[in-house]
């Protein structure tokens, strides 16, 4: 007989690991990216192209440079996803090297440096993105308005073409591209109603403009319920756990309640909130990124609820529109303390005082 | 805080279990081994029947090599309650006592009784207490703790200790969850012989009287729930309860937890919240050791993974090599990176390092997967603190912490995450993505940490030690010291009353040469006494002159003479001098005669006091 192996039980595994794990994100952004390309065009696939290639080649290169094995890590498909993530959250016609600017920035700052996947404090995405918007703020925030509403329709040959050099094939420049038949710029529904609120306007009188229907912004409602399904679906999968969306949800929910009733025209409504900017697909697939998340089920509730309430107080008092990132960031750095502080009761002790 | 008795039965009325947190829901691959019948194996030629089968301590060996055995005749003896004795499976000649490989994780050795068969399995005599209801409890107990019965479905606990409790037992709760994948022994025993089984729990009922017998089965065993439930219809106070299938429900503190909603108490035994737990082989065993008198020899074991060709469910006797069973089972493994057999279920079972392992009372299976039947032993990626672990726990610990902290060698702070609370189901690493064998990590801590437990107490141990050496050392070197100033200040002492002394011996001698002088002119001048008169004044004057140069001479020895150990012995004899001076001048005139006495009497007690002084102080 041949020389047995010897190993320590379990001797059982389900399959799944963390290749597999991040592969089902992945597939679970499908639904929300088809709605992106839907109404703001192909972009947002040619940023992902970019962003996961730029990301997988920058973690190529510091995991050889770190002597690790290279084959194993690539495979936790943990760079790719990070990529992805970053594609989804900037502008679909942002130039290409923000793209990779930001990947980069992700991939060899916020994770390998700090000891790579599993040891990065921050959400590697996020910290790109937050790092973007600080740096080409102009970039970052030229979002297209809705497809319907553009007086330029562009094909995906334009997307490639502006996205790699600031132009369409036809020669119009993102800033053209964003004006509406009326031939003014517009800018995504929160922009819109920060710039508004700035000017004076009521949040009723914000929500007039072509790129709401009701307080729903166009396209973007219909992004956000399409990421919605792809995070029921990551629950269902038992990829992430309830406790980060749902709480972070109902943390923005009542914290933007509290504000609209204590003045409606100055602060929008929840669902205002809620259907409009990232805050659903952030709740999904942003802050339950496991390595920088809280680990414990009572941790999470915290983590997610504060998330929540810093992005409707981001949102209304500070200087950018949305918020998401910054509020992930800032409860990136509380995970510790939230951890220490929500240890379960195990079997057979009594509830610690 | 728990559910009382009457919320419990209620719950159990309704089959509204409890659930426990946590668990994971594997492939059960139990038709691979549960489709026929429990199946007899032929002998081996030999049987090696480890001395240690149980937890507690060993046993006393009773047979010699060369003694020949009969099948159930004791090997071993012991007057330790926490023994239980092994016997010989079956008849034939003691060969060899000597170290084998053992059932056991780490792969190392074990005394072995090696029995070499000689196919006749002849008996040894029985003792059955067929009516055990007119036996006396502890003979009850005592014919179980004789039959080698330790608890067969986990770690081997001696079931006479646990059949002995003087608490009260609320329920008894027999175990035929079996909730690891593959094995199906416990499966088969209750669907083959579950009217055995209920007289086990009979003679249970009569040692514990608890208010209420569960019969637990997980719900992916119905044949075996109905047979239990068959076997059980008469008794009004035993409940079958089917589970719901989810690993580890079987463990002793998860079923607790779900038919009671109890916990037990960290440290604690069940026990402590009313409930007692059996095994529904040991059961079955201790129905054969009380009805039929036969001690514990055989037990089923599960044969099964893809490495063999017939996977079964067979009776083998303890101490047949794993090999052995293999060949019945026809292990034929085909090309494997890992082959590996595994004694136990794929969960919390153990690789054998060698197929002449031998069957013990706790091998409930032995699994031979094929290739990529189970995940090859990859390398660990780093944790993504998904905490998927966490959510599969059944216990509520955060194994990630706990891993995190071993790993670092962080134990304190392991320790305050319950690292000792974890029972080692394995559910972690099963679901764990990054495939960190986390079970194996708290092994190593938690071993560690009695390790430094046993040495932390040896070197307390050992402080205490050298440190009440240092105390009785420097007690003495105190002692030693006072010593040695009271001697010098004695010495001193002896000092001051030696210049006494030698004043007074100056003066007896001072006293006798006048005296002297006085004889001499008594002897002249006989008839004038009043020169008697004048001389007697000389002789008073030459012996003050005498006494102050006596005086000087000892002032001056004082100061030269520093150790002055002979200092009494010289007083002492310049003492007696006086006396011997005097008496040499008895034939004296009457009037020097009285003088003298006198003088002599003086200087005796002055001699005497001194002496008393130097006494006292050689005494202090």
């Amino acid at each position: 007989m041949s020389k047995l192996s010897v190993a320590s039980s379990p001797h059982h595994h389900n399959g799944r690991d963390t290749g597999a794990v991040m592969r089902i994100v992945m597939l679970a952004c499908i639904p929300g990216m088809l709605a992106q390309v839907w109404f703001f065009g192909y972009g947002v696939l040619i940023q992902a192209l970019i962003c996961i290639s730029a990301a997988v080649l920058a973690e190529i290169a510091i995991v050889e440079l770190r002597k690790k094995n290279t084959e194993r890590i690539i495979k936790d498909y943990s760079a790719a996803l990070a990529g992805l993530l970053l594609a989804i959250s900037i502008p679909p016609l942002a130039p290409w090297w923000i793209a990779v600017i930001g990947s980069v920035f992700a991939i060899v700052i916020v994770k390998q440096l700090y000891g790579g996947l599993g040891y990065n404090m921050f959400n590697p995405a996020m910290a790109a993105y937050v790092m973007l918007l600080i740096s080409f703020p102009v970039q970052m925030t030229s979002w297209l308005p809705p497809t319907t509403l553009t007086e330029q329709s562009f094909s995906l040959w334009d997307a490639i073409h502006t996205i790699f050099t600031g132009y369409t094939s036809n020669g119009y420049s993102v800033e053209q591209l964003r004006a509406g038949v009326d031939g003014i710029t517009m800018a995504t529904p929160l922009d819109h109603m920060k710039t508004e609120l700035l000017q004076g306007f009521t949040v009723q009188e914000a929500i007039t403009a072509d790129i709401f229907n009701g307080s729903n912004g166009i396209g973007w409602t219909q992004v956000a319920i399409a990421y919605l399904i792809g995070g029921v679906v990551l629950i269902k999968a038992k990829v992430i756990n309830w406790h980060i969306p749902i709480s972070m949800i109902i943390g923005a929910l009542i914290t933007a309640s509290i504000l609209y009733m204590i003045d409606s025209s100055l602060f929008g409504s929840p669902w205002l909130h809620l259907i409009n900017g990232s805050l659903i697909m952030g709740a999904f697939f942003i802050a339950t990124d496991p390595v920088s998340a809280a680990t414990t089920n009572k941790g999470r509730i915290i983590f997610g609820a504060l998330i929540g309430i810093w992005i409707i107080l981001i949102r209304a008092w500070g200087n950018y529109p949305d918020a998401v990132a910054f509020a992930v960031i800032l409860m990136n750095m509380a995970v510790p303390l939230i951890d220490y502080y929500t240890k379960p009761r195990t079997y057979g002790h009594k509830v610690k005082k | 805080m728990f559910a009382d008795f009457d919320l419990v039965m209620e719950k159990l009325a309704t089959k509204n279990l409890w659930d426990f947190p946590g668990g994971v829901h594997p492939h059960g691959y139990k038709t691979l081994s549960n489709t026929s019948p429990i199946a007899n194996v032929s002998l081996p030629e030999k049987l090696y029947i480890p001395v240690k089968q149980h937890i507690g301590v060993d046993s006393e060996l009773i047979v010699n090599v060369g003694d020949y055995v009969k099948a159930g005749q004791a090997l071993t003896q012991s007057h330790s309650p926490f023994a239980v004795p092994i016997h010989a499976s079956s008849s034939g000649k003691v060969v060899d006592i000597s170290n084998h490989v053992a059932a056991h994780a780490s792969g190392l050795s074990e005394k072995t009784v090696v029995i070499e068969l000689d196919g006749l399995d002849a008996q040894y005599e029985l003792h059955p207490l067929l009516d055990y209801t007119k036996y006396e409890k502890t003979d009850i107990v005592e014919a179980i703790c004789q039959a080698g019965i330790s608890g067969m479905g986990g770690a081997g606990f001696p079931t006479h200790l646990k059949s002995n409790s003087n608490k009260p037992v609320e329920f008894l709760i027999i175990n035929g969850v079996e909730c690891e994948p593959y094995i199906s022994a416990d499966d088969r025993l209750m669907r083959e012989h579950a009217w055995q089984i209920r007289q086990g729990i009979d003679v249970l009922v009569h040692l514990l009287a608890p208010k209420q017998v569960i019969i637990a089965v997980e719900d992916n065993k119905p044949d075996a729930l109905e047979t239990m439930s068959i076997a059980c219809q008469q008794q009004e106070n035993y409940q079958v309860v089917s589970i719901p299938t989810k690993y580890p429900a079987g463990g002793e503190k998860q079923l607790i937890q779900v038919l009671t909603s109890r916990e037990v108490p960290s440290n604690g035994l069940p026990i402590d919240v009313g409930c007692l737990m059996y095994n529904v082989g040991t059961c079955f065993a201790i129905a054969d050791a009380i009805i039929e008198g036969k001690p514990l020899t055989k037990r089923v074991v599960t044969l099964t993974g893809k490495a063999l060709n017939k996977p079964q469910n067979v009776w083998a006797l303890i101490g047949t090599p794993v090999s052995h069973l293999l060949k019945h089972a026809e292990y034929s493994p085909t090309e494997q990176t890992y082959p590996r057999i595994i004694m136990g279920g794929p969960m919390m079972g153990f690789t054998l390092s060698s197929v002449q392992v031998p069957v013990v009372k706790t091998t409930n299976c032995l699994l031979s997967p094929s290739e990529g039947e189970l995940p090859n032993i990859e390398d660990e990626r780093a944790c993504i603190r998904c905490s998927a672990c966490a959510d599969a726990c059944p216990v509520s610990l955060l194994p990630q912490q706990m891993f995190w902290y071993s790993k670092a060698k962080e134990y304190e702070t392991a320790e305050e995450y319950n690292l000792f609370d974890c029972i080692e189901c394995g559910a972690c690493a099963y679901v764990c993505p990054s495939e960190i064998p986390l079970v194996h990590y708290y092994r190593i801590a938690k071993s560690e940490i009695s390790q430094q437990k046993i040495e932390k107490e040896k070197a307390e141990k050992a402080k205490i030690r050298f440190e009440t050496r240092n105390d009785r050392l420097l007690k003495e070197k105190k002692a030693r010291e006072e010593k040695h100033r009271l001697a010098a200040e004695a010495r001193q002492q002896a000092m001051k009353s030696d210049t006494n002394a030698k004043d007074k011996i100056a003066a007896a001698l001072a006293r006798a040469k006048a005296k002297k002088a006085a004889q001499h002119a008594d002897a002249d001048t006989s008839v004038v006494p009043a020169d008697t008169k004048v001389d007697d004044k000389k002789a008073k004057i030459a012996a003050a002159i005498a006494r102050a140069s006596a005086k000087k001479a000892a002032a001056a020895k004082k100061t030269t003479q520093n150790t002055s150990e002979n200092a009494p012995t010289s007083t002492n004899v310049n003492a007696e001098t006086p006396e011997v001076k005097a008496k040499n001048n008895e034939s004296e005139s009457a009037e020097d005669k009285k003088k003298a006495k006198i003088a002599a009497a003086i200087a005796r007690a002055k001699a005497k006091k001194a002496k008393a002084k130097e006494t006292k102080n050689n005494d202090e």
